[in-house]
């Protein structure tokens, strides 16, 4: 079932008659994601029809709304241009829109903060703005990303970059790795989906044995997610943080990627991960890499005493128990602060779970 | 977007902020001729460059009259003001800001900026006005009092005299304060600023808070809509290979190191630098050719690259995905044709065809190396570079 869209996931498109917004209605379409309309305001009635998919046709709609009570859509992609994107994602939730995958870059930051005000507490669940998209290899492909560069599997993917999470998903395949899930969370400093939201389903999702987890300079969200691994998480990790060489002060060119303030450094972003349990590699070629060494080494453990952990199990429970050890150490030195704050982070998981 | 001192001031007295009467000169003698308009027994003269620290740089100076006033101007203009944001060379002053002097009692620091933990404005208010605040934060976090905006109400009332009241403020100056930043509150909103810095904010012995200093810098992405702010952009303050680099929509930074980079996608930018480093070189910049790189874009990104006399190798890290990497190798030979390129240049190329693209580039009669993966491709331009700097 791996996590936010499988192949029951009915897409509509928001922005199918651009020229993005159709090539990758196009692609979509011919990975065999069911891509059930589009929304295009002023050309409700007409259709797309897409080449790349053998000509398929997809009904075209003036509003969301129309569009939702037509075809039953679950989920939407968004390809509208920066200045009407804000728009578009809020009538996407007035329509009652559970998952939406916005593509667009450039978005104000202003924009979104509204944006995310407006949409907090209701049950949608926001990917984005400016990233790839979320694909379940082999079931659904909602973005930009090449499809034939995965391969289904058991690892999820969760990055906060576009190119380079291809880079990390195309290691992964060659090393004969498939993935559950793969998510870009995106490159803006205020988006919806976070690295803990895709952490806890990953963690939760039967189909998945392990996350790479690919974060860059700026914010404080590979921090947090460190914090969610270190207490929460039994499944491995491996991590990759970009931006060691990039100088303070300037904008590397993700809205989101500059360290401003002395925060935000990629040193800091490892030293938490590791500190979490997390393999983070140095080279951001030895992601595959770092994953399949990961994956036989639990393998030679479990085959190494078969009769006390059938199916591999005990080896993930160890592993967990080591970073509740190192959990602990920590808690130690602040014990006040804890308890309270364990209780917190609990209520917080079970709530992004049953998102 | 970064602007000047004068240009945020402009934008506060816009929505009513209070600040420092003034005007900008170009020359000594409009400086003079402002500070006589100004009278007043002091004025200030400011330089105008977008780094910080102009004062301890020798750029702020106080006059006690016109004629002065023409003197410390005439001393400003065009010197390279150097300060610890400019690095050693300094920047240019080519604008002075001359504005009515005021009698301290307090200096106050006020900023407004996004907290992307909770994605709500936060407005920050600290008793070491004058400072920087980086440093308050680092020794004395305490001192920093913070309240976050809900973008549906605005910057409440309460909210301004809970800091207010936290820096210690008699009665009549609170208000005056919770004023000032519920107007600050709304100039950030209505212009799509990303920072506003009041730093010093001042209470003067009249009872006047006054923005002695502002900082704003504006949202590129919000820009569109707001073409009177874009016109405020100062391209002396920017590096030109920056500036070129934006004309193409590309993501140029300028770095120290000898190997030219050209990537498609940020974060892959980015990596690409890290593992050049990893391999023993040095990055020369960053650059992101964005999804779309076709020859006439390739072909930009390379001059602006080879525009940097440090350039000993091009480092080419393509992850074509969807696009066809023989259309990719052709616009890499266009534009290496088109630039006269005598430098080593490595090509990391992945994507759908790439053996097709592998010997179109190999068939191009130019001196280009086709690299596997990013470790073989990092390998193979930290060694050509060595060569070439050895040579």
């Amino acid at each position: 079932m791996a996590i936010f869209v499988d192949s029951n996931t009915k897409l509509l498109c928001q922005g199918i008659t651009g020229s993005a917004g159709a090539f990758h209605s196009g692609q979509m379409l011919a990975y065999g994601t069911k891509l059930v309309g589009g929304v295009t305001p002023g050309k409700g009635g007409t259709f797309f029809e897409a080449p790349a998919a053998a000509g398929k046709k997809v009904p075209i709609y003036d509003t969301v709304a129309q569009a939702v009570e037509a075809t039953g859509a679950d989920a939407t992609v968004i390809f509208v241009p920066p200045a009407f994107a804000a728009d578009a994602i809020l009538e996407a939730a007035d329509a009652g829109i559970g998952l939406i995958v916005t593509i667009t870059e450039g978005i104000p930051v202003l924009d979104m903060v509204r944006v995310k005000r407006a949409i907090a507490g209701q049950p949608i669940r926001l990917v984005g703005p400016n990233c790839p998209g979320v694909i379940t290899p082999g079931a659904c492909k909602i973005g930009i990303m090449p499809g034939h560069i995965h391969k289904e599997g058991r690892i999820g993917v969760v990055s906060r970059s576009g190119t380079l999470t291809y880079e990390a998903v195309h290691q992964l395949t060659l090393e004969g790795i498939g993935q559950s899930t793969c998510v870009g969370i995106g490159g803006d400093p205020v988006n919806g989906t976070d690295f803990i939201d895709c952490l806890s389903r990953f963690e939760a999702d039967p189909r998945t044995d392990g996350v790479v987890m690919i974060g860059e300079i700026g914010g404080g969200a590979e921090e947090r997610a460190a914090e969610y691994i270190r207490h929460e998480m039994k499944k491995p990790v491996v991590g990759f943080i970009a931006g060691r060489t990039a100088p303070p002060g300037k904008r590397m060119g993700h809205a989101g990627a500059i360290i401003s303030g002395g925060k935000g450094t990629a040193q800091d972003k490892v030293a938490a991960l590791r500190a979490a349990g997390v393999q983070v590699v140095d080279s951001p070629a030895d992601m595959g890499r770092a994953m399949k060494d990961l994956l036989a080494r639990r393998l030679a453990k479990s085959s190494r005493k078969p009769s006390r952990s059938p199916g591999g199990s005990k080896p993930r429970v160890k592993v967990a128990a080591k970073a509740r050890g190192r959990a602990k150490a920590t808690r130690a030195v602040k014990p006040a602060a804890k308890p309270a704050r364990k209780a917190t982070k609990k209520r917080v998981v079970a709530k992004r779970r049953a998102r | 977007m970064k602007i000047h001192e004068y240009q945020a001031k402009e934008i506060l007295r816009r929505f009513n902020v209070p600040v420092p009467k003034g005007r900008i000169a170009t020359t000594p003698e409009e400086a003079q001729a402002i500070a006589r308009e100004l009278g007043g027994a002091v004025c200030v003269v400011k330089a105008q460059i977008h780094a910080g620290g102009r004062g301890k740089g020798g750029g702020v100076k106080l006059a006690r009259s016109p004629e002065e006033a023409r003197a410390r101007a005439q001393e400003i203009l065009g010197m390279q003001l150097v300060t610890h944001q400019t690095g050693p060379a300094g920047q240019k002053v080519r604008r002075v800001l001359v504005e009515q002097g005021c009698d301290i009692a307090r200096e106050l620091y006020l900023g407004l900026t996004l907290d992307r933990d909770s994605s709500r404005l936060t407005l920050m208010a600290s008793s070491e006005g004058g400072v920087e605040i980086e440093e308050v934060a680092a020794k004395h976090p305490e001192k920093i009092l913070k309240t976050a905006i809900d973008p549906v109400v605005g910057l409440s009332s309460f909210q301004g005299r809970k800091l207010a009241y936290g820096l210690g403020l008699g009665k009549d100056v609170a208000n005056r304060f919770v004023e000032f930043a519920r107007a600050l509150a709304v100039a950030y909103e209505r212009v799509d600023a990303s920072l506003a810095e009041i730093n010093p904010l001042v209470l003067t012995k009249g009872g006047d808070v006054l923005a002695l200093d502002a900082k704003i810098n504006l949202d590129d992405n919000a820009l569109f809509r707001h073409p009177d702010l874009a016109a405020m952009r100062d391209p002396d303050e920017e590096d030109p290979r920056e500036n070129e680099a934006k004309q193409f929509d590309l993501s140029y930074i300028a770095l120290e190191g000898n190997i030219g980079c050209m990537v498609n996608g940020a974060g892959l930018a980015m990596a690409t630098m890290d593992i050049i480093k990893l391999a023993g070189g040095q990055p020369a910049n960053f650059l992101d050719v964005g999804g779309g790189a076709d020859a006439k874009k390739v072909t930009a990104a390379f001059k602006i690259i080879l525009g940097d006399t440090h350039v000993r190798a091009v480092l080419v890290n393509i992850f074509g995905g969807i696009m066809k990497c023989d259309v990719i190798a052709e616009g890499i030979v266009v534009a290496a044709r088109e630039v006269g390129l005598r430098l080593p240049l490595v090509v990391r190329l992945e994507g759908t065809n790439v053996e097709k693209g592998k010997a179109i580039l190999a068939q191009s009669g130019l001196a280009i190396t086709s690299a596997d993966g990013m470790r073989d491709a990092a390998e193979k331009v930290v060694a050509a570079a060595r060569q070439q700097a050895a040579a």
